[in-house]
């Protein structure tokens, strides 16, 4: 009972025209220390919502969310958050975005900028650190972004979808290089995807959600060893649970 | 038929003129332009005078002390109005764009006065401010304003939200979050916006030099126009022009200093 996260019978609603728009039902999840959760569902299921949530920037309409046992109250550094549209700032150097969250810390200017290198180098965009994200590739922004995120040490990391605008090489350079600083570092990562292979690949536990309304539809756990590499991903326990989770992505029974 | 289409230019780099090019371009439009010029006058279009006697009479009105005396009259009009319209542009769009209230106590007066011409407002400015430069620069003054708040407004409006937020993960506080995220964003917008206000505050010039003015470019060519004086209103429609269009390239070029950071252009 150590959980990181705790989501305990959080429900969400939004006030549309025609009424309210449940977008989320009683989700129970609790994710463990040092875990890496990947969640997958159909679009418009809530993963977006429920990560807003436990991020801090809204709130949930019922049920409450712990973070170390104590109930989530706004956004801190304590959680970093990458979503998918990037979220540089476009007038910003890689080197400043990265030190953006830094500036915001009680530290001395020497350790900013020792931080700072150290996360651009950990993503790989030490050449580019002076270069402003409007010359970077997708690739190279979404790093960025992580690079910022993970310069202010954060326990927990949340990601929306993060590699979902990358074309497949980049994806897989991107997946293998966060789970090894997964690996050395050993954050708490909630990890939203629409690639049942990325969640596979990269989880110990995938959550798939269910829509209308949006729930926990099941939790599958992936008994594969780390670090993951081409072996796994072509063995067959990694296609068995693949298809496990494909089938309940897809051929969900229809809400009663 | 495979070549023709090989060897047509790509349709990017037409579109983007080399400098240099341009420049020989620009040129060639102005000479060209004084041509024709030159040739309505002396095939004699009534009263219609040539560029040689206009650069004759700027020289006189230079020599005599008047075009300069006007020239920094007019400016320091313009110049003050402007300053002042954009610097409570800016606070004035922040606090309409940041806060729903403070934007649904102005918008209603924004609106309104835009819709009315700033001539129509000098009768009540002189009558209001007598005649001295309060009423002129008052005119400018709101030209410039209202023209560049809805901009600035606009921009802070229009802040992404996930960059909001994304700082607001990193631990901003609402204050760091204006400063260093909202105030950058919506820069271009405001720099447009100054660049609209620039441009009504020179409309408004001569509009506003119709109150009982004692010298600046407005002024003089209402007299030129009493006495028949061609040239001399010529010369203060290119002067006007000139400053104009000098101003605004000034603001281009610190936008390009600014808001080189856009993805596009
Ligand atoms: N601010 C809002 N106002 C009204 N409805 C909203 C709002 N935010 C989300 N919703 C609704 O809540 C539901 C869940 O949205 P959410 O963005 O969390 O889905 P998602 O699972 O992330 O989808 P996707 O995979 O497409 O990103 C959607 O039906 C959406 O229309
Ligand atoms: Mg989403």
């Amino acid at each position: 009972m150590n959980a990181k996260i705790s989501f305990q019978g959080v429900s969400k609603s939004f006030p549309l025209k025609s009424g309210d728009f449940l977008a989320l039902d009683r989700v129970d999840l609790d994710i463990a220390d040092r875990e890496f959760v990947t969640v997958v569902g159909p679009s418009g299921c809530g993963k977006s919502t429920l990560m807003s949530m436990a991020a801090g920037l809204e709130e949930p309409g019922t049920g409450q969310i712990l973070l170390d046992g104590a109930p989530v109250s706004g956004p801190g550094p304590d959680r970093g958050v990458i979503f998918q549209q990037y979220a540089l700032f476009p007038w910003l150097s890689v080197r400043k975005n990265v030190e953006f969250g830094l500036r915001l810390q009680p530290i001395s200017a020497e350790e900013r900028r020792r931080r700072a290198q150290h996360a651009i180098d950990l993503v790989g965009l030490t050449d580019f650190a002076d270069a402003l994200p409007k010359t970077l590739s997708g690739g190279m922004k979404q790093r960025c972004a992580i690079a910022r995120a993970y310069a202010v040490g954060p326990q927990v990391l949340l990601m929306d979808e993060p590699f979902g605008a990358l074309d497949a090489l980049t994806r897989v350079q991107l997946q293998d290089q966060l789970l090894d600083t997964w690996s050395r570092e050993r954050r708490t990562v909630m990890f939203i995807t629409h690639d049942v292979d990325e969640a596979v690949y990269l989880a110990n536990r995938v959550v798939v959600m269910a829509a209308r309304p949006g729930r926990v539809h099941r939790v599958i756990e992936v008994d594969l060893p780390y670090p993951r590499t081409e072996e796994v991903r072509l063995s067959p326990e990694f296609a068995r649970i693949r298809n496990e989770v494909w089938h309940s992505v897809y051929h969900q029974a229809p809400a009663a | 038929m495979t070549a023709a289409i090989m060897s047509e230019p790509p349709a990017a780099p037409r579109r983007r003129a080399r400098p240099g090019r341009t420049l020989v371009l620009n040129v060639t439009a102005v000479i060209a332009g004084l041509a024709v010029w030159t040739g309505l006058s002396v095939s004699g279009i009534q009263g219609l005078t040539g560029p040689i006697e206009v650069v004759g009479r700027a020289a006189e009105l230079v020599a005599d002390g008047t075009l300069p005396t006007d020239i920094l009259a007019s400016l320091r009009r313009v110049f003050t109005g402007f300053v002042l319209g954009t610097a409570l542009a800016v606070p004035v769009g922040f606090l309409m764009g940041w806060y729903a209230t403070a934007r649904a106590l102005i918008e209603p007066y924004v609106q309104f006065f835009r819709t009315i011409p700033p001539l129509a407002i000098i009768p009540l400015a002189i009558l209001l401010m007598g005649i001295g430069e309060t009423p002129k620069v008052f005119v400018i003054f709101l030209a410039a304003f209202l023209s560049s708040v809805v901009s600035t407004f606009q921009g802070v409006l229009d802040v992404d939200r996930t960059l909001i937020n994304a700082a607001r993960v990193l631990g901003a506080s609402d204050r760091t979050i204006f400063l260093k995220v909202v105030v950058p964003a919506s820069t271009p917008f405001i720099i447009v916006g100054m660049r609209i206000g620039l441009g009504a505050a020179w409309g408004t010039l001569v509009a506003a030099e119709l109150i009982a003015a004692q010298e600046g470019l407005g002024y003089r060519m209402q007299q030129a126009q009493l006495y028949y004086d061609l040239p001399t209103i010529f010369v203060g429609l290119i002067s006007i022009g000139v400053l104009g269009l000098a101003m605004d390239r000034l603001l281009l070029l610190a936008e390009r200093r600014l808001t080189g950071w856009q993805e596009r252009r």
